[in-house]
């Protein structure tokens, strides 16, 4: 049913560390890998040995660089993106055909494939471009939150986490619960100031994304000569004689 | 947005279809029984129903389209099937009188009329509600489709007064919608510095995208082919869709099947360049993720 819960029980999501993502793209990898060979219509690749190969990606790693306004080095930033299960989420009340849906037990948004006809219009409604169509099986393909690992008791403990978030080599992904005030998430969220994605889309994001913390700054000027060397002798003669030319 | 040709045609003739079928089910046309009558609904079922086709060629799995009509509390697109089937399934009596009976069925050709513009303004509202499209997301976007649908209704039931007024108010509003719709992306507040949350550092820029090649997003959200002709497509837009066809209808006798046929030919050309800038033009602030719009 395309509407939306009044509230969830549980609010499921992801805090993604802006200053400690390098960018290797691991998480990529790993979600491509478990959405494919798990729940769900395989993520598509379209001639991915020709010419201009494209594929069906849940989460996708833009990097940045910013120019810090007060001057400075510029920060790079990487930068990964996937559906941020937000509490107003547009992408669930465009749906036509009931596929879209957020689970009023734990927040995830998810999509029936069985009941999907691929008109793609949830994808217009996602300012964040978290869902695409699969070009193969022409339903919408989204992140599931790894919604058959959390809950998944053939899997051990350490294993129960989003396929990103339990690859991450670097510790930037992290997951939880937004409800509980005392959560891992909602802890980091607090400290670091957690931020929103396009907040003036309205869409109240479940995830969070902690800002990169602002680079040190070098206290002396770069290229300052460490030393003042004096020439002496016949150099010294020349340097004193040159000057006065 | 990528100006899908299933789209164009779909929103382009679904609207002349359900525009005509509101004149012939409010009585403004009442075509002689028989033959006329038979070709004259047929034409406006014709196009309403060819257009709802096309829209099924857009659809990566067409065999759950009959869903569509299951989310109507929250969905415009399901609001738009219903009501496109309703206006349809009302109609039929009407125009059956008419063919066969001579005489308008005004008890069910009312609510017929009024219900296939509401299935405009459905159409209309799929694009004008997504945030996402700050150049869609106004009231001109509805005031746009409805005003086409009328025009072209006009036009096929050769009311040359109206279809002239109905022209100079396209006009109008064509002009408004493309000057109005180049400042919205602007006025929606989304940057990339908003869409990355970075802002708050200083200026942001792309220096390598997630992926080589081109994907779903880029190729259905990022279009940007064609957009430098958009100038000289505005004034192609609004030459054949309007002033060509309220010349034809300033020229033409009342009446005449010769000028309806022209002045339709124009205006469809005109609705067609129109549609095919209303998605070109579109930008998505998905956009902003890849430094582009």
């Amino acid at each position: 049913m395309t509407e939306l819960p009044q509230k969830t029980d549980r609010k499921l999501g992801l805090v993604i560390d802006l200053d400690i993502c390098v960018g290797c793209h691991a998480c990529v990898t790993a979600c491509k890998g478990w959405n494919t060979e798990n729940y769900g219509a395989p993520l598509a690749d379209m001639n991915a040995y020709g010419e201009d190969p494209s594929g069906t990606f849940l989460n996708r790693i833009h990097s940045y660089e910013v120019q810090p306004s007060g001057g400075g080095c510029a920060q790079t930033v990487h930068f990964p993106k996937s559906c941020l299960h937000c509490e107003d989420a547009p992408c669930v009340t465009v749906c036509p055909t009931g596929a879209s849906y957020k689970r009023a037990e734990d927040g995830i948004v998810l999509v029936n494939e069985d009941a999907c006809m691929g008109c793609g219009l949830c994808a217009w409604a996602c300012p964040y471009g978290a869902r695409e169509m699969d070009r193969a099986a022409g339903v919408m393909k989204k992140c599931t939150l790894c919604v058959d690992r959390i809950y998944n008791e053939n899997l051990p403990e350490v294993d129960r986490v989003p396929a990103c978030v339990r690859t991450c080599p670097a510790g930037a992904r992290h997951f939880g619960d937004f409800a509980d005030p005392d959560s891992n998430v909602s802890r980091m969220v607090a400290e670091r100031g957690g931020m929103d994605l396009m907040p003036e889309q309205g869409t109240k994001p479940v995830n969070k994304y902690l800002p990169p913390r602002p680079k040190d700054r070098p206290a002396a000027a770069p290229l300052t000569p460490i030393a003042d060397v004096k020439a002496t002798g016949v150099a010294g003669f020349l340097d004193r004689l040159l000057e006065k030319l | 947005m990528h100006p899908a040709p299933s789209v164009i045609v779909f929103t382009v003739l679904s609207g002349l279809g359900f525009g005509f079928l509101a004149y012939l089910g409010a009585g403004l046309v009442v075509p002689p029984a028989g033959w006329a009558a038979f070709l004259v609904w047929g034409l406006g079922y014709g196009f309403a129903v060819v257009g709802l086709l096309a829209s099924v060629f857009h659809l990566g799995n067409p065999k759950n389209a009959i869903r569509a009509f299951s989310q109507w509390r929250t969905s415009w697109l399901s609001r738009e099937g219903i009501f496109s089937v309703l206006t349809l399934l009302i109609l039929a009596p009407v125009a059956l009188f008419e063919i066969f009976g001579g005489f308008p069925l005004a008890t069910l050709g009312w609510p017929g009329a009024l219900l296939a513009l509401v299935t405009v303004f459905c159409t209309s509202m799929i694009y004008a509600q997504l945030k996402t499209v700050p150049r869609w997301n106004q009231w001109l976007t509805p005031v746009m489709f409805m005003t086409f649908a009328l025009t072209g209704g006009a036009i096929l039931s050769g009311f040359n007064v109206l279809s002239i007024l109905l022209c100079v108010v396209l006009t109008a509003v064509l002009v408004a919608i493309f000057n109005v719709g180049d400042k919205r992306l602007a006025d929606s507040g989304s940057t990339m510095e908003t869409a990355t949350g970075l802002g708050k550092i200083g200026k942001v820029r792309l220096y390598e995208g997630p992926h080589t090649g081109t994907n779903y997003l880029m190729d259905e959200m990022i279009y940007v082919v064609g957009r430098r002709h958009a100038q000289k497509l505005r004034v192609i837009a609004v030459a054949f869709a309007a002033i060509l066809p309220a010349l034809v209808m300033l020229i033409a006798p009342e009446g005449s099947l010769f000028g309806i046929a022209l002045a339709l030919i124009f205006h469809l050309t005109g609705a067609a360049a129109a549609r095919w800038l209303f998605f070109a033009e579109a930008e998505h602030v998905v956009g902003l993720y890849y430094g582009a719009r």
